[in-house]
């Protein structure tokens, strides 16, 4: 474990969305995980889980319903200075999923990338413009272009240079490459890890894509139904997975190998995800859960270090 | 993979290369004039790939604008539209100034003639002179249809702008007005509204720009609802871009191409109005005129003298149907599905 201070330390974080008549959804309920500087984090869990609503909810772009975010040991639901607000999301950035989405299409490139150095007052101007367009792999003459001249793997490189443009010091990667396609998600990659490198990047780096994960990532979490579930170092989860959802997961990691793909066995999980909407006490993964005891029913188990910064929250392997 | 390049170095012309040999590195016999010409390996060189050259983009990069205006010119029904309507605007601004005949100056020893080369429309059954009274009318449709369009067009963006973006309670508590608002049938609106303020053209606006927001409020509602949810928009909040600069910089031109598209269609609506409410005696009153009110006076007469009720008839029809046409135009030409 490093034992330097956290750059972002998440406590207790909960984010519930009002349905109304329906309910409450509880996309992100209880998450607690710490990120050190130069550190990725990979987040993995599969679709509605709560991944994303983390991470944004992180950059405060939703209002955390309890829990506190630290950014650099401040509280940012007390930032209460504008001055403090700025200076915080001039420090925080984020990468989007959906490269078609994420950028304006009728603003250049150019425009594009300026627009937070504008807002932050970031000098340099156009030069600094053509050093991020280069930065990323793109050329100097891009930036009167619009969006709908590049291809997805391109945008992805808009949106980082975007991102890039106000000096960050932690960025959310929320999918960024499930939108492409593998050879271009293997150059997205490479140029983020590049990036980390360069300038000292600390990256929150959300995923479906476990083999992806585990390239790029230090520590890993794993979330089901808004909850983090597993949490420790990436060659650890990998090696030794406890929680038998972690355990499925990998199973279900494709091997570039027929032989062995062939060979290998796939925990299957039965049943269904359940809602989010207006969950109860107890384990979520109950339902779905071989093991379960009449304890998962009654408490929601909470995360506990197994190993050296191994972090399982599991009533069954407790108990064991 | 690996590209390589081959330039022949003593030509320059493009050639036909037939193989002589089957060994390509070793030799090569082309034939070129009507001469045959060994290649050896000596006469290529490596040229290599060219990583700048590769990247550029062979069109030149043009806007949203400039693309859609380009679309527009290339549509002849829209671009003759503009035209007509271009024409009969000119008209309504000049053309009672250097027609010789005034719209109420009365010849009452000719009513009701035909086309003469002195009077080209004919004469109305009070000897007033038709090609007069039509641009002298179409001033008052065409300003009621471009003033009506102007203020639903104010009243409807920032409306439904404001619902849309704050969404929640705001937003349904305005959406339940307009709901109210769409209910009311706008004959009762303009009889009201006529009977407070009286007939006339201020009167006709009011009471005709009462419901006409509502339209376009609830387009743009839905727009607007709908670009919150794009990234970009999330983008910019994490970057810190400030509320008025994400509505000017990042709504704003998204929505904007759907608000001229309806408003070149809401103009022949209000002009169809006002010519629907003059004819039937709500709308404009004489000595003024306008289409509506000239094709009402001339419909008394149809069966004996249909060119009066021809000529304002054709107006309305013809500019109403330009609107229409370059509306269409205006929606192709700004369609991005459509973009090349």
């Amino acid at each position: 474990m490093n034992s330097r201070e956290p750059l972002v330390k998440v406590e207790h974080l909960k984010k519930y969305f009002n349905m109304r008549k329906k309910g409450v959804l509880k996309a992100v309920d209880d998450v607690s995980f710490e990120i050190y500087p130069g550190e990725t984090v990979g987040l993995v869990g599969e679709s509605g889980c709560g991944k994303t609503t983390c991470g944004r909810t992180i950059l405060g772009l939703y209002p955390a319903t309890e829990g506190k975010i630290e950014f650099q040991g401040k509280d940012i639901s007390q930032l209460k200075d504008k001055k403090e607000i700025i200076e915080f999301k001039k420090n925080v950035q984020m990468i989007f999923q959906d490269p078609y989405a994420s950028l304006n299409p009728r603003m250049t490139v150019g425009d594009i990338i300026a627009e937070g150095m504008i807002n932050h007052h970031v000098p340099g101007g156009n030069d600094r413009i053509q050093e991020l367009l280069a930065m990323v792999g793109l050329n100097k003459e891009y930036t009167n272009r619009f969006p709908h001249e590049f291809s997805g793997g391109q945008r992805q490189r808009i949106g980082i240079a975007r991102a890039l443009a106000v000096d960050p010091k932690f960025i959310v990667c929320d999918e960024p490459i499930s939108a492409l396609d593998v050879s271009i998600q293997a150059q997205v990659v490479n140029l983020l890890v590049r990036l980390q490198e360069q300038l000292g990047l600390t990256y929150l780096f959300i995923a479906h894509d476990l083999s992806m994960v585990k390239h790029i990532s230090d520590h890993v979490g794993v979330m089901y139904m808004g909850q983090l579930v597993e949490f420790s170092s990436s060659n650890e989860l990998y090696k030794h997975p406890a929680h038998f959802y972690t355990k499925a997961l990998l199973s279900a990691i494709p091997i570039p190998d027929p032989k062995l793909e062939k060979t290998k066995t796939v925990l299957p999980l039965e049943g269904e995800v359940g809602s989010p909407i207006n969950c109860g006490p107890g384990c979520r993964f109950m339902s779905r859960c071989k093991y379960a005891t009449e304890q998962c029913g009654i408490a929601t188990p909470e995360l506990k270090e197994i190993g050296k910064g191994h972090f399982v929250a599991c009533h069954v392997l407790e108990n064991a | 993979m690996n590209f390589i390049l081959l330039k022949l170095k003593s030509f320059s012309r493009s050639f036909v290369l037939r193989t002589k040999s089957p060994d390509f590195e070793r030799s090569m016999v082309i034939r070129m004039e009507n001469q045959n010409i060994v290649l050896t390996k000596e006469m290529f060189a490596r040229v290599g790939v060219n990583e700048q050259q590769s990247e550029k983009v062979a069109r030149p990069s043009i806007s949203y604008w400039q693309d859609a205006w380009r679309r527009l010119k290339q549509n002849k029904v829209a671009m003759i539209s503009m035209g007509f309507l271009i024409f009969v605007i000119l008209m309504c601004i000049f053309a009672p100034y250097i027609y010789p005949h005034s719209y109420d100056e009365q010849n009452l020893a000719y009513t009701n003639q035909g086309s003469t080369v002195q009077h080209i429309f004919g004469l109305d059954d009070l000897g007033r002179d038709i090609f007069a009274r039509i641009w002298v009318g179409g001033r008052v449709s065409l300003s009621i249809g471009l003033v009506g369009a102007v203020i639903s067009l104010a009243v409807g963006v920032i409306y439904g702008g404001i619902s849309g973006y704050f969404g929640g309670v705001i937003d349904d508590v305005m959406m339940r007005i307009v709901e109210v608002l769409v209910g009311i049938p706008y004959m009762v609106v303009v009889i009201l509204v006529s009977i407070v303020l009286g007939k006339g053209m201020v009167s006709l606006i009011i009471a005709l720009c009462i419901t006409s927001w509502t339209g376009l409020a609830r387009l743009v509602r839905g727009q607007v609802l709908n670009l919150m949810e794009c990234e970009y928009i999330l983008a910019a909040k994490a970057l810190g871009t400030p509320t008025f600069k994400i509505i000017l910089k990042h709504l704003l031109p998204n929505i904007l191409s759907i608000i001229i598209v309806n408003t070149t269609f809401t103009i022949p609506g209000f002009i169809f109005s006002e010519a629907f409410l003059s004819f039937i005696g709500m709308g404009i009153q004489p000595p003024n005129t306008s289409w509506g009110a000239m094709a009402a006076l001339g419909q008394q007469q149809m069966s004996y003298y249909p060119h009066e009720l021809l000529f304002p008839a054709a107006a309305i029809s013809l500019t109403m149907l330009a609107f229409n046409l370059l509306g269409d135009g205006l929606r192709d030409a700004f369609d991005p599905k459509l973009r090349q």
